[in-house]
C-alpha cells in the first residue's frame, strides 16, 4: 500500500506516453468512444420499443443474456478475431471498443424503454388532447419524464465500460488497465495497486460527474418534491428484472415508485 | 471447435469448472447472509438507510479488477490467494442485496404488518415470519442479478492468475485458438444458468402461498 503512494507521487510516473496523464485519456477515449456508440444505438430502440410497447419480452431477455455473459471472454474472442482479419491499430482498437459498447448498451437500452413504458397514460393521453402527434408525445414528454432513469442506465452503463476498459489492458490497449497488467506480469505489485486506485477514483469521480449532469438536465418536476406512493412487491421484481445493477445506484428513479 | 483438445484437457476445465462454482457460489451466499439483518436494519432505521446506500453505491462503483488488486494490500493475502476474490464478490453481492432487502421489506403493505400487531406479533418476530417470507420474491429477483454478475465477474480474476473458467480465455489468446475461449464462454453461461434456475426453484418452494390465490 505505502509502495502505491510512492509510485503516485513519483513524478517521473506522471509524464511520457506511459505517465498518469497520457493513460488517463486514452481510458477516458475508449470510454466516451464506446458510450457515444452505445448511445445512438439504444436510445432510438430503447425509445422505439418503450413508445410502441413491442418486443420488450426480447429486451429484457437479451439484457438478461448479456449479464451472464463473462467480458473477459467476449473481449478476448473478438480481440482474436480483429488481429487475424485487420491490420495495424484499427485490429485492436476496433474489438475492444466493440465489445465495451456492447456491454454499455443492456443498461441505457432496458432503462430508456422502463423509463418510457413507465409514463403514467394520463400524462400521455392528456398530451395527445393538446394535440400532439405521436413524435411529439415522445420528445416532448415521454423522453424528459423518462430521463431519470434514462440517466441512471447511462451511470451503470459507464461503470461497466470503465471496468472493462481495465481490463482490455490484456488484449495490448492502454488506459490504467496497463499498471494493472504490467505491474502483475513484472510482479510490481505497487504499480498494480496505484492503477487500480486510479481506475477506482475515476470510476466514482466520472459516476459523480454524470450524477451532476442529471441534476442540471432532469426537470425539477420530477426530482421528487411531492410524496411517494410505496412501490409494491411485484413492481420490485420488475424493476430489479429490468435495471439489474442499476437498481442499487440511484435511490430515487426506481420504476413503479413515483405514479 | 476442435473436440480432440477438449477431450485431452477435460481434466484440467472441470477443475476450472469446480473453482469456479464455488467461487462464484460462496460469495452468493455469503453476501446473501450479510445483506439480511443489514437491509433490515436499514429498513428499520431511516438514518442507517441512507448511510447503508451510499456506502453501497460507492463499494459497487469500485471496478472489480481494480479490487481484486487492492484487497490482498488490506487483508494481508497473497495477490494468487482466491479469498481475495471470495471477499470482492461478496462485498459486491452485499451492496447490491442491502438496497433489494430494505426496499423488498418496506413494500410489504402496511395492513399485513399491523394484522401481526394486532395478533401479538413484537416487531422482530413479526420482521422475521412474516415481512421476510413476503419479501422473498423481491430478495430472489436481487439474488439472481447478484449470482448471474458474480458468474461473469469471477473469470475476470483469471487476469492476475487465479485458477478458474477464466483461464481458458487466457489459454486461448495466448494459443492464438478460439476452441478454449467458447468452451470457457459456453461453461460460464451454463453456471450462470444454473444458479439462476436454483434461486428461481428456491423461491417458488419458499413462497408456496403465491401459487395458492390468483394473482391480485
Amino acid at each position: 500500500m505505502t509502495g502505491a503512494w510512492t509510485w503516485l507521487t513519483t513524478g517521473a510516473n506522471w509524464s511520457g506516453s506511459s505517465g498518469v496523464p497520457a493513460r488517463l485519456l486514452e481510458h477516458l477515449w475508449y470510454t466516451f468512444l464506446a458510450l457515444a456508440i452505445a448511445l445512438v444505438i439504444a436510445l432510438p430502440i430503447g425509445a422505439a420499443i418503450g413508445h410502441t410497447g413491442r418486443l420488450t419480452g426480447l429486451v429484457s431477455g437479451l439484457a438478461n443474456a448479456l449479464r451472464a455473459l463473462p467480458t473477459l471472454g467476449l473481449l478476448i474472442l473478438l480481440a482474436l478475431w480483429g488481429l487475424g482479419t485487420f491490420k495495424g491499430d484499427i485490429a485492436l482498437l476496433g474489438p475492444a471498443i466493440a465489445v465495451l459498447a456492447i456491454l454499455a448498451i443492456p443498461p441505457i437500452l432496458s432503462n430508456t424503454y422502463a423509463g418510457i413504458a413507465a409514463v403514467d397514460p394520463a400524462t400521455r393521453d392528456a398530451a395527445e388532447g393538446m394535440g400532439m402527434t405521436g413524435r411529439e408525445v415522445l420528445t416532448k414528454v415521454e423522453l424528459p419524464v423518462a430521463l431519470p432513469l434514462i440517466m441512471s442506465g447511462i451511470r451503470s452503463a459507464f461503470l461497466q465500460v470503465v471496468a472493462t476498459a481495465t481490463i482490455a489492458a490484456v488484449v495490448s490497449l492502454g488506459g490504467f488497465g496497463r499498471y494493472v497488467i504490467d505491474g502483475n506480469s513484472q510482479q510490481n505489485y505497487a504499480m498494480m495497486v496505484a492503477g487500480a486506485i486510479l481506475v477506482a477514483v475515476l470510476a466514482i469521480v466520472g459516476d459523480r460527474i454524470l450524477a451532476l449532469i442529471g441534476h442540471f438536465v432532469i426537470s425539477p418536476g420530477l426530482t421528487g418534491r411531492k410524496v411517494r406512493a410505496r412501490a409494491t412487491t411485484s413492481d420490485l421484481v420488475v424493476a430489479i428484472e429490468q435495471e439489474g445493477g442499476s437498481a442499487v445506484l440511484e435511490p430515487a428513479n426506481r420504476a413503479g415508485g413515483d405514479r | 471447435m476442435n473436440w480432440n483438445w477438449l477431450n485431452r484437457n477435460t481434466d484440467q476445465i472441470l477443475s476450472w469448472l469446480l473453482a469456479h462454482l464455488w467461487l462464484a457460489a460462496l460469495p452468493t451466499l455469503l453476501g446473501l447472509l450479510l445483506a439480511l439483518p443489514l437491509g433490515a436494519l436499514a429498513f428499520r432505521y431511516r438514518w442507517s438507510y441512507a448511510t447503508l446506500i451510499t456506502l453501497a453505491g460507492l463499494l459497487y462503483t469500485i471496478p472489480s479488477l481494480a479490487l481484486f488488486v487492492v484487497l490482498p494490500g488490506i487483508l494481508g493475502t497473497r495477490i494468487l490467494n482466491p479469498l481475495n476474490v471470495v471477499v470482492a464478490l461478496t462485498l459486491y453481492t452485499v451492496a447490491l442485496l442491502v438496497r433489494v432487502v430494505a426496499d423488498a421489506l418496506d413494500s410489504v403493505p402496511p395492513l399485513v404488518r399491523q394484522s401481526a400487531t394486532a395478533m401479538g406479533y413484537r416487531p422482530i418476530r413479526s420482521l422475521i415470519t412474516v415481512q421476510l417470507p413476503l419479501a422473498i420474491p423481491v430478495i430472489g429477483a436481487g439474488l439472481r442479478v447478484a449470482a448471474v454478475s458474480n458468474v461473469s465477474l469471477v473469470s475476470v480474476a483469471a487476469l492476475l492468475g487465479v485458477p478458474q473458467l477464466g483461464q481458458l480465455f487466457l489459454v486461448g489468446f495466448q494459443l492464438n485458438f478460439y476452441t478454449p475461449i467458447v468452451a470457457g464462454i459456453v461453461l460460464c453461461l451454463l453456471v450462470a444458468a444454473v444458479f439462476d434456475t436454483i434461486i428461481l426453484v428456491a423461491v417458488r418452494i419458499a413462497t408456496p402461498w403465491t401459487r395458492a390465490v390468483s394473482h391480485r
